[in-house]
């Protein structure tokens, strides 16, 4: 396994860990500890390993979950939409002549992939995570190094267990500071792609660093690294300590006993070495920050919650100006609007980037007691079924019902839209997920992204409100 | 897959900023368990309007451009998802070369995977391959891959880097992974060590 004697990266380490092989060019193979899959992505590649008489490597690396495309309501009568079906029996065909542990719909253990992988204790410190999705950036957080990959890639992992890599450049974002209540690790991650824009990180792999990112939670840490793709990078990474450790103990494949202590000591020496050069440096300082909130359609839209929609002259360049003119066209504004004015008909808390336990507790605290407003209609939807049951145990699943909410399966559901959870044309959503693409949440469909406080203040409410201020 | 060489054909302008891949290929076509027949989903949602019909203003629909092979278009390509339904619908279209200032990482590495080139050229080289695109079925455009040019329709020759390894790749058009497989014996020393110095992992 290769090593310099200079002053190492985080990414740096683990890269030199996972080379097989370099090429005269600087292209390496690398070797992929972990494989998730689902069913959108994974069909073609099963196709093709078949078509060429090939194996899965290795199996028990693998592990495979339906998430994309599953309804959200009761599935124990199965699944209606033809199409979905074929897609769900055909991971579950692929899984079983493959050799492939797979959790079904109607497992507990199901979820969204990204939020399944951590909860079993698949995710580990120092280990490379591939998933045919591009928000297995999320994985980052354990200080894993996770990237989204395509459907080829898909097919050359399971037939081969490594990936053709060229190895990107380091790029470091520092939060000093303590958050303000009210302002979240979403917050901070929409701040930072409203900053360095969408593209801001193609060819990066980015770590989070500062005391901001120490202070948060795992499930903080996760929504973080969730939408470094977002922000264009090829993942995102935060360095293991004790809160990951802490995490990890005792999850159902995490190592047990010597194991342990020896991944431990291992997981110690995962962080950027004092003086390692990135190749570019942010630094943003979180007690300064508001809640935010995307008024366009890409990710780097943001705008403070105090602030306005931006008026068509704020850009620069022409095909700036064309953007922010197809942006407002689509999101059905005028520019200039006050952010708190904008109502909302739906709202959706959920997905990999707040779709866990801590998300939901939030939620719980800030709707306890209170009533959607008659115009909106709110639904939650659990990341897997474990955070389900966990809520469902503390009794906010009760909490929510009783204020109005819609309570249901785990699953993708709005984020993408691909199964019936989906807005209709003109509708305009407050959302929790990371996308507010044209189209991502139905066709003409209008999403705003927030944090789970903003969004559930803003269903109480019907329109968007500063959750500092907010009683 | 197909070997990529030189290709002349029409070039359509889409002169939009951070296409992303719900853009290229909505989620109702990710329903699929093929690789093929995606075309007719390419853009959908710019490209019919609500009845189904063609939207006569998309760019695809106007007669000079319904067989474009080469799409010149606006900076950061291919954001979002990791879908490679994304080329897989170019392909189908008949889309084989797309040339903007910068691509998102997956997306970039997918079209290789299918045989489609990706062109990063400066935003002085797009705006004019922008101009020349927009002259419509008269003006062709020539890409020469092994001497790593884009030739325009009055002579004009912009230069365009590409990684050595994918180049081999794409003219050959070669399986990875039967490559990667000949690599087996590495994978599996590498996965000995790996027994011993973290079999946690
Ligand atoms: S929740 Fe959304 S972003 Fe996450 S994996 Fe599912 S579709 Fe992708």
């Amino acid at each position: 396994m290769a090593q310099s004697s200079a002053p190492r990266t985080l990414y740096d380490k683990i890269w030199d860990d996972h080379v097989v092989d370099t090429q005269p060019d600087g292209t390496c193979l690398l070797y992929i500890d972990r494989h998730l899959i689902h069913e959108v992505t994974s069909p073609q590649a099963f196709e093709g390993l078949r078509m060429a008489k090939r194996k899965v490597r290795a199996p028990q690396k693998t592990l495979a979950v339906v998430d994309h495309n599953v309804p959200t309501s009761d599935r124990s009568k199965g699944i209606e939409d033809p199409e979905s079906r074929t897609q769900v029996e055909t991971l579950a065909e692929n899984a079983r002549e493959f050799g492939i542990e797979y959790y079904n719909e109607l497992d507990k253990r199901q979820g969204v992939v990204h939020i399944v992988g951590p909860e079993q204790g698949f995710t580990l410190p120092g280990t490379t995570i591939v998933c045919g999705d591009s928000h297995t950036s999320t994985h980052g957080a354990f200080g894993a190094l996770a990237h989204g990959i395509g459907t080829s890639e898909v097919e050359h992992v399971l037939a081969t267990q490594t990936l053709i890599q060229a190895k990107a450049k380091n790029m470091r974002i520092t939060v000093d500071g303590q958050l303000p209540a009210g302002v979240t690790a979403k917050d901070i991650i929409l701040a930072i792609i409203g900053e360095i824009g969408t593209a801001g990180g193609t060819g990066h792999v980015m770590e989070y660093a500062g005391e901001a990112i120490r202070s948060l939670s795992m499930e903080g840490r996760m929504t973080i690294c969730n939408m470094s793709i977002e922000g264009g990078a090829r993942a995102g990474l935060v360095a293991p300590d004790e809160k990951t450790y802490a995490y990890l103990k005792d999850r159902p494949k995490a190592p047990k006993g010597m194991a342990w202590d020896m991944a431990l000591a291992y997981w110690k020496t995962l962080f950027s070495d004092e003086g390692a050069h990135f190749d570019r440096e942010i630094r943003l300082d979180a007690a300064n920050l508001p809640p935010i909130v995307t008024w366009g359609t890409s990710p780097e839209d943001v705008v403070s919650i105090t602030g306005n929609v931006p008026l068509v002259d704020t850009g620069h360049s022409d095909q700036k100006k064309a953007a922010i003119q197809r942006a407002l066209d689509y999101m059905g504004l005028k520019g200039g609007e006050k952010i708190t004015d904008i109502k909302l008909d739906r709202v959706f808390i959920g997905s990999c980037t707040n779709g866990r336990i801590e998300d939901l507790r939030a939620v719980a605290k800030a709707v306890e007691g209170k009533t959607v407003a008659s115009t909106v209609s709110a639904m939650i939807v659990p990341g897997s079924g474990l955070v389900k049951l966990q809520a469902e145990e503390e009794g906010l699943d009760k909490i929510f019902k009783a204020a109005g909410f819609d309570w249901r399966e785990p699953g993708c559901s709005m984020c993408l839209a691909m199964n019936a959870d989906k807005l209709a044309p003109g509708e305009r959503c407050a959302s929790t997920s990371n996308r507010n693409f044209e189209g991502r949440q139905g066709f003409k469909g209008r999403t705003h992204l927030v944090s789970p406080i903003m969004a559930a203040a803003a269903a109480i409410e019907g329109h968007f409100v500063d959750v500092r201020t907010w009683a | 897959m197909k070997p990529f060489t030189n290709l002349t054909g029409v070039a359509a302008p889409l002169d939009i900023m951070n296409v992303d891949t719900d853009m290229i290929i909505p989620k109702q076509y990710l329903k699929t368990i093929k690789r093929t027949g995606l075309g007719t989903g390419l853009f959908s949602e710019m490209r019919y309007t609500d009845d189904g019909s063609d939207n006569p203003d998309f760019i695809l629909n106007k007669p000079a451009y319904r067989k474009a092979e080469i799409l010149v278009a606006g900076d950061n390509f291919g954001c979002g998802s990791s879908r490679e339904h994304a080329p897989w619908a170019l392909l189908d279209f008949g889309i084989r070369c797309v040339i903007s200032t910068s691509f998102a990482d997956i997306f970039y590495n997918n079209c290789f995977k299918n045989g489609i080139l990706p062109i990063t050229v400066s935003q002085t080289d797009l705006d004019k391959l922008m101009d020349d695109a927009r002259r419509g079925a008269n003006a062709t455009m020539t890409i020469d891959l092994p001497s790593q040019e884009i030739r325009g329709p009055d002579g004009g020759v912009v230069k365009f880097e590409i990684d050595s390894f994918r180049k081999h790749l794409l003219l050959n058009g070669l399986d990875d992974i039967g490559l990667t497989m000949e690599k087996s014996s590495a994978i599996s020393s590498f996965e000995q060590k790996l027994s011993t110095a973290r079999p946690w992992a």
